[in-house]
């Protein structure tokens, strides 16, 4: 629809609604929503389950979703650590039936997965209903959505394999979270009046006998983050210490290649680390693969176009089909090169 | 060779710009004076092309330099401004291994380098949980329903009719500073303290359109805002909070806020911790309980010592912070020094900062540069002269209700070291004798 007729449209609805909003105190300033948009939008599920919609899903519905949808990224098992911290792990028997994860009592948690943490059913519902899959997030109907998360209860073994979760009896298993019990809102930071639990004193003279060092960064640390030369201004009272090589003292970065933009524009980063695997392999380790293959040019530009799974595991690269043909060679010729970043 | 040593102490305001990175290796071995030779060395280089003028003084002064015996570049060559090419080091960046993928990640505003208060809209800190997008603002909504007389809907073209108002506030992640709850984990302040930023925003006060939709005030307890990105993030805030002082904001810094801040539309909720100003704001919903979305009940959860999660922790308790010298920087010499940093209230104004460069031993108060604004980034200044010997300094600030910042030992005293969120605890950076800063954690 063009951007004339759409504004034609858009008046007719502030025409139509025009009588409704004679309270308001600004005239001609916005207009009643319809019904149906209220309904498009208004999709959030509370804990009480105010907006949950109708419909069921069981664990086995959910398991071939759940292989389809979102195993790529939280594992089989929800238990990944590879795009997110685990989804499942960490919680008992015991927990279910106390509400109380033991494993921050015990404190014996190596990681805190999703079900470690969330009180609240209607969270996990509502989160996978707007969010997930996390690259094509609000594409689950209502009933996928009863399904995978009936399956993911289940990895959690909080409902049995043969379950079936609906609108009818989520607020029973809602009492069966492993914390739901675990949840405190006594403290003062939630109010802008609340009570601080933490006290100083403003002490100036001679408030300590003795400093002892507590903690400070390890050797191994210290270049993590890059050179810290490059990342100071060259000019002024201090210059930003040299951690590794490079320039240093904040002088002129070279320029970047062009194909680094290409790749953020054309979308491939989010996916492709220059250096490190990300969904998909390094665009490094891509380049070695195909070191001595002479078809790889033009045999992997096909492979982005289409897509795919298969040559690196099971992740699918989607279809690439957005990116122009020329966009699309150049970048495979940059990668096949090894990625050079000036 | 140094016959042109100019007075001491005022060598290395080093018009030849750039130490090399063995000059940077022997300032960081404690051999401050030889930039006196490096300064003569380049006077001599020099002094190769024009006869000997380095005896007379700087080259830099004597030998004038293109910028002055040519012609400038015209005007809107660079229709949209931007920053010298020599302030390349300063950008936002992500700290290695703290996330698994760039979409739901963070990068961090460089601190180090900043001035005053506002943050340029370009290193404005980001956080995203499913990527940003360019969101044309034409096709961009905003609707208000739930506990109100008629649900509304309001274009941009109507929210930028509305009365707006511009207020300075800063925007603090409740995370900010959290790989820090247990030790020392990253080399400066950028990582450290970087998930901070402060704006004019401008916009409309929400309390405005909440009026204009007839909002139910004996039922309504809580507004939920919602965004249009693929996370459509939500969260809970209080009544009382979207009655005082939230806007629903446009503008940054005098322009249209950056698309990695929410263009066209963001929720501006002072003092409250940044991931309840939704970005790209599509709704708000007026209801009487908490929601308990994945953001309040999974993330943004504070986990303490008795093994519960504190829920809808949301105010950013007073905290300050040194950023020059800090962790990663070099002092260049010894003598005079001004000590610079930022401090912040999420409970209203500044009232003083205090400054050690001994450990928290002694303390003196530090000057706070104006505006001094409610729930805004406060910068302050103490001038002090360096001996040359190890230091720590830390700084502490007091807010308006008395609020003292807390030392680590106090805050761990309560909390324990696994709550990821809310660390508001005294910096300390260490000086050595060499000049280096070094980030620790003392008791
Ligand atoms: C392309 C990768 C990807 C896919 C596919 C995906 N997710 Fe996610 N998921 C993520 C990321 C990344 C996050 C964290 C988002 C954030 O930081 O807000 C997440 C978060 C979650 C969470 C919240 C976890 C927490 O502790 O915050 C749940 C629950 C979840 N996903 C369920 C699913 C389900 C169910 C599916 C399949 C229908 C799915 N995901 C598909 C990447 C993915
Ligand atoms: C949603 C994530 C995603 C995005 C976006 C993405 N890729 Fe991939 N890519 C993958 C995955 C996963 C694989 C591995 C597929 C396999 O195992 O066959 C892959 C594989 C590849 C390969 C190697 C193919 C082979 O057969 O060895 C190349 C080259 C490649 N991608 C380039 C790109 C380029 C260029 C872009 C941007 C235009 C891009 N990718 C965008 C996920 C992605």
């Amino acid at each position: 629809m063009s951007r004339f007729s759409e504004l034609l449209v858009a008046g007719c609805l502030i025409a139509a609604a025009a009588g409704a909003s004679a309270n308001s105190s600004f005239p001609g300033v916005g207009r009643a929503a319809t019904p149906a948009e209220v309904k498009a939008w208004d999709i959030d599920v509370r804990p009480d389950f105010k907006g949950l919609p109708p419909g069921k899903g069981s664990v086995d519905q959910g398991i071939e979703l759940w292989e389809a949808k979102c195993t790529a990224c939280h594992g089989s098992f929800g238990e990944s650590n590879e795009v997110f911290t685990p989804l499942v792990g960490g919680t008992t028997k015991e927990d279910i039936a106390t509400g109380r994860v033991g494993a921050y009592i015990r404190q014996d948690a190596p990681q805190r997965s999703t079900l470690m943490k969330v009180p609240t059913l209607s969270t996990l519902w509502d989160y996978i209903n707007r969010a997930m899959p996390w690259n094509a997030p609000k594409s689950l109907s209502p009933d996928e959505v009863y399904a995978v998360l009936a399956y993911l209860l289940h990895l959690g073994e909080i409902v049995p394999a043969d379950f079936t979760l609906s609108d009818k009896n989520i607020a029973e298993v809602q009492q069966r979270m492993p914390n739901r019990n675990g949840m405190t809102t006594k403290h003062g930071m939630w109010d802008i009046k609340g009570k601080p639990d933490v006290k100083n004193v403003a002490c100036m003279k001679n408030c300590k006998t003795q400093i002892t060092m507590g903690s400070s960064l390890p050797d191994y640390a210290r270049d993590a983050h890059g050179n810290l030369a490059d990342q100071n201004r060259g000019i002024g009272a201090v210059r930003g210490q040299q951690t590794s090589e490079g320039a240093g003292g904040g002088a002129a970065a070279p320029a970047p290649h062009p194909a680094m933009e290409l790749m953020k524009k054309s979308g491939c980063s989010g996916c492709h680390g220059i250096a490190s695997k990300i969904l998909g392999p390094s665009l490094r380790d891509i380049a070695k693969r195909y070191k001595d293959d002479r078809g790889a040019e033009s045999q992997l530009i096909g492979r982005v176009k289409a897509g795919g799974s298969g040559s690196w595991g099971d992740v699918a690269m989607p279809p690439q089909a957005h990116v122009s043909d020329a966009d699309t060679a150049a970048l495979i010729k940059w990668i096949l090169s090894g990625s050079p970043e000036n | 060779m140094s016959q042109i040593t100019p007075r001491p102490g005022r060598i290395q305001r080093a018009p030849e710009g750039f130490l090399s990175p063995e000059q940077i290796r022997e300032v960081s071995a404690g051999r401050r004076d030889f930039l006196r030779t490096a300064f003569a060395s380049a006077s001599m280089v020099v002094a190769g092309t024009s006869v000997a003028r380095a005896a007379d003084g700087d080259p830099a002064i004597l030998t004038l330099p293109e910028h002055s015996t040519t012609l400038g570049r015209p005007v809107a060559e660079r229709p949209y401004g931007a920053p010298s090419q020599f302030e390349a080091g300063l950008r936002r960046r992500e700290s290695p291994g703290l996330t698994r993928v760039a979409g739901s990640s963070v990068s961090f505003s460089p601190l180090q380098g900043l001035f005053g208060i506002i943050t340029p809209s370009g290193l404005h800190f980001e956080r995203h949980h499913q990527g940003w997008h360019d969101i044309d603002p034409a096709r961009h909504r905003l609707m208000i329903n739930g506990l109100v007389k008629e649900a509304r809907v309001y274009t941009m073209d109507d929210l930028m009719r509305l009365p707006s108002v511009s207020r300075i506030h800063f925007i603090e992640c409740g995370a900010n500073t959290g790989m820090e709850w247990g030790n020392v984990a990253v080399p400066t302040v950028q990582y450290s303290h970087g998930m901070l930023s402060c704006s004019e925003f401008t916009g409309v006060p929400l309390s405005v359109l909440l009026d204009d939709c007839g909002i139910d005030r004996k039922r309504a307890k809580f507004v939920l805002a919602e965004g249009a990105d693929g996370s459509s993030m939500t969260r809970t805030i209080s009544l009382d909070r979207a009655l005082d002082d939230v806007l629903v904001a446009w503008g940054q810094n005098g322009e249209m806020l950056r698309p990695e801040n929410g263009y066209p539309l963001r929720l501006v909720v002072p003092g409250v911790q940044g991931v309840s100003w939704v970005k790209w704001l599509r709704r708000i919903e007026v209801g009487d309980q908490p929601w308990a979305t994945k953001d309040e009940a999974v993330h943004y959860i504070d986990l303490m010592p008795d093994g519960t999660h504190r829920q809808y922790t949301s105010i950013q308790e007073c905290k300050s912070v040194i950023t020059t010298p800090s962790g990663g920087q070099t002092l260049l010499d010894k003598g005079f020094h001004n000590i610079t940093g930022l401090a912040w209230s999420g409970r209203g104004k500044v009232k003083r900062v205090d400054v050690s460069v001994d450990g928290g031993r002694n303390w003196r108060t530090a000057r706070l540069e104006t505006p001094v604004l409610s729930k805004a980034l406060t910068r302050f200044n103490i001038d002090w002269v360096w001996d040359g010997s190890p230091a720590i300094l830390q700084s502490r600030a007091i807010d308006e209700t008395g609020y003292v910042q807390p030392t680590y030992a106090q805050l761990r005293a309560v909390r324990g070291t696994r709550s990821i969120y809310h660390n508001n605890a005294i910096q300390s950076w260490k000086l050595a004798d060499s000049g280096d800063v070094s980030n620790v954690q003392v008791f």
